[in-house]
């Protein structure tokens, strides 16, 4: 099919030509192209960005939690399991485990001035050297002001990145200030970098003990993480912590009050939730491109009644019926192409604008808009087959004519 | 003896037009020899289009029979028609029935393309038929920018394109003047003779008639009679 070219070339020049109305049906097609090229670019960015956020973190950890929880979730009266202070040494007897850390969080009443009081969240992570730089890993604590709490702080507090900084509050906190947890003063010593959402910037943290001393009791763990030893797979020691963590308490597989989770399972699901919205989103502009291609079949129809002599002329001078089919099949495909062009250049452009826009508000240099070869040529593709479909129908009307009669009247 | 290249026998083509029925051609039987030159007049409305037609392959008869080169055109695919009237057969119009949006030289080489000929094959062609028909230097123009002689001159060149055996035209000076129109004939004559293309051609003037070998005319979708020059 040399020919293909040909027309190709012959399609292309009378498109030159097409008025104001073709073009403005093909609003449709790269509006559409636009919209999805826009989403998946920027699903694809925040994805990108999620996974590097998740290596800082780390790929050996695995976190352990009551069951039905959701890591970093709050426990309340309805957790059907929870976590003891014996699991420790359970875990800790596991081989492959590096350190284990455990730490605890409730909201609680916190005071610093006449007028700033509230309730916030309060972690009580420990101190100890090891275990305090895994939970900082996990929790992703970096200290821009003073210090992180030392083995033998007492009474001392780590604040979050809002209390040094909100317009919100009348008075701002400082490595030096004193703040009233649950009646009790605490002394701040260092302030914590901005993670960019709230329940993370307001949560105050002080030493584990001192959070038993504080409420006055002996609490569970809420969440118990684990360093895994260089030489093992997190996914293999994740699985003996599960099978010695239900010898300890009789349960059968399935029917455990515990979770276990490497970081690498809550980065798959999460995408896995990201990639669902991103489906639907997706779907939702493709409807755009519905009415696009109805655009298009619209302007070929309209195409092929003008240009009835033309087809005419054709087919008295050789042209096949499949010859014309094709002809108008890819000058419609071409139609398609050309919004398309026009809607990959639109989501680009959008894309990187609302990346930009993310990257202030969030504070981070990550999100990017990621906009790989193969989604471009998809997408060009893509608007050229929905050009050519939508042709089928007028192409084949065309092909139809009679050349007799269309020579006929002028 | 020359061969027959194409025979209408007893050809009827009926058109329906509402609850009427208008017999365009009513048994017409006509036969033209490879190398012939014939013309064909008649009163508006006798048929004489219709019969080209048929003898394009453009349509079928709704009876009797078309022969091209000895096959029936009613055992023909669509497009092994198609493919004959591309190769064997020129058609001129009186309307010219050029591509507005193609170029002069284009408009030659769409029937080429059509055929499958390759591009260098196709350039030279162009140009060696322009230049036949004295269009060399406006081979780039677009139909619009030509007078009607030079249009007509153009079709004459793409019913050329791929040698056919066989060039229909249809009132091919009708819309001409007088002057233009003889130019058109002339090159029609030199195609006849040099290549020795087999030529039919619908007239309504008994002077150009004059140019054909033969005179067929029509009257109410019938041969009426038959008249040879020289
Ligand atoms: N497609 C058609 N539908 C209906 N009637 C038609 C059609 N084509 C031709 N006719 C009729 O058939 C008859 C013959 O028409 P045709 O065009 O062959 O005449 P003609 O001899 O070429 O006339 P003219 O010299 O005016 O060109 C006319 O009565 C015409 O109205
Ligand atoms: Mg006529």
């Amino acid at each position: 099919m040399a020919k293909i070219i040909e027309y190709f070339s012959i399609a292309t020049s009378n498109i030159g030509k097409r008025k104001l109305r073709s073009w403005l049906t093909m609003i449709g097609i790269f509006i559409g192209i636009a919209a999805v090229v826009g989403l998946i670019s920027l699903g694809q960015g925040l994805e990108k960005a999620i996974e590097t956020e998740f290596q800082k973190l780390g790929s050996d950890k695995i976190i352990v939690t009551p069951a039905g929880n959701v890591y970093n979730s709050i426990p309340d009266e309805d957790t059907p399991g929870k976590l003891k202070e014996d699991d420790e040494k359970v875990i800790n007897r596991v081989r492959g485990v590096k350190t284990v850390a455990l730490t605890n969080f409730k909201v609680s009443e916190i005071k610093w001035g006449k007028e700033d009081i509230g309730f916030y969240f309060v972690s009580g992570n420990p101190t100890k050297n090891d275990e305090s730089s895994l939970t900082q890993e996990v929790y992703a604590v970096t200290i821009i002001e003073g210090r992180y709490l030392k083995p033998d702080d007492k009474f001392k507090a780590v604040v979050g990145h809002d209390y040094a900084t909100s317009t919100a509050f009348k008075k701002n906190l400082h490595p030096g200030s004193t703040i009233i947890i649950n009646n009790q003063e605490f002394e701040v010593v260092g302030v914590k970098d901005k993670l960019g959402n709230e329940g993370d910037d307001r949560t105050v943290i002080i030493p584990r003990d001192t959070y038993f001393e504080l409420f006055d009791t002996k609490e569970y763990p809420d969440t118990i993480i684990v360093q895994v030893n260089k030489e093992f797979t997190p996914d293999d020691v994740a699985e003996s912590i599960k099978k010695e963590l239900r010898k300890e308490r009789n349960q059968k597989e399935g029917q455990e009050d515990f979770a276990v989770k490497t970081l690498q399972e809550y980065l798959t699901s999460f995408l896995t939730i990201l990639n669902i919205v991103q489906t639907v989103l997706v779907g939702i502009a493709a409807i755009s491109l519905l009415v696009g291609a109805i655009g298009i079949m619209n302007t070929m129809y309209t195409t092929v009644l003008e240009r009835r002599k033309e087809i005419g002329i054709m087919k008295a001078i050789g042209a096949r019926n499949s010859d014309i089919l094709f002809l108008f099949m890819i000058e419609s495909g071409f139609l398609g192409l050309v919004g398309g062009v026009i809607g990959v250049l639109l989501g680009l452009g959008f894309s990187n604008l609302v990346a930009s826009i993310g990257r202030q508000i969030l504070g981070t240099k990550l999100l990017m808009a990621t906009s790989p070869w193969y989604l471009i040529v998809g997408a060009l593709a893509f608007a050229f087959i929905i050009g050519m479909l939508s042709g089928v129908l007028p192409a084949k009307q065309a092909a139809s004519l009679k050349p007799v009669e269309t020579l006929r009247y002028e | 003896m020359p061969e027959t290249i194409i025979e209408l026998n007893n050809v009827w083509k009926t058109y329906y037009m509402g609850n009427n029925e208008v017999h365009a051609l009513q048994g017409i039987s006509l036969k033209v020899k490879k190398g012939e030159f014939v013309a064909i007049m008649g009163p508006s409305g006798s048929g004489k289009s219709t019969a080209m037609n048929m003898i394009g392959c453009l349509d079928v008869p709704s009876k009797g029979e078309v022969y091209l080169s000895g096959k029936d055109i009613m055992n023909m695919s669509e497009s092994n028609l198609a493919q004959v009237r591309g190769r064997k057969i020129g058609f001129i119009f009186q309307k010219f029935n050029l591509i507005n949006t193609l170029t002069a030289k284009e408009n030659v080489i769409l029937p080429m393309i059509l055929q499958d000929m390759t591009k260098q094959e196709r350039e030279l062609k162009a140009y060696e038929i322009l230049k036949l028909v004295d269009l060399t230097d406006r081979m780039n123009h677009r139909p619009n920018e030509l007078s009607g002689g030079q249009q007509q001159r153009v079709a004459i060149a793409r019913s050329m394109a791929m040698n056919p055996e066989v060039i229909l035209a249809d009132e091919p000076t009708g819309n001409l003047d007088s002057k233009s129109g003889s130019t058109v004939i002339s090159f029609l004559k030199k195609l006849h003779k040099e290549k020795g293309t087999t030529i039919v051609m619908v007239t309504h003037d008994e002077h150009i008639a004059h140019n054909a070998e033969r005179i067929e005319y029509i009257k109410d979708g019938k041969i009426e009679k038959v008249k040879h020059n020289k």
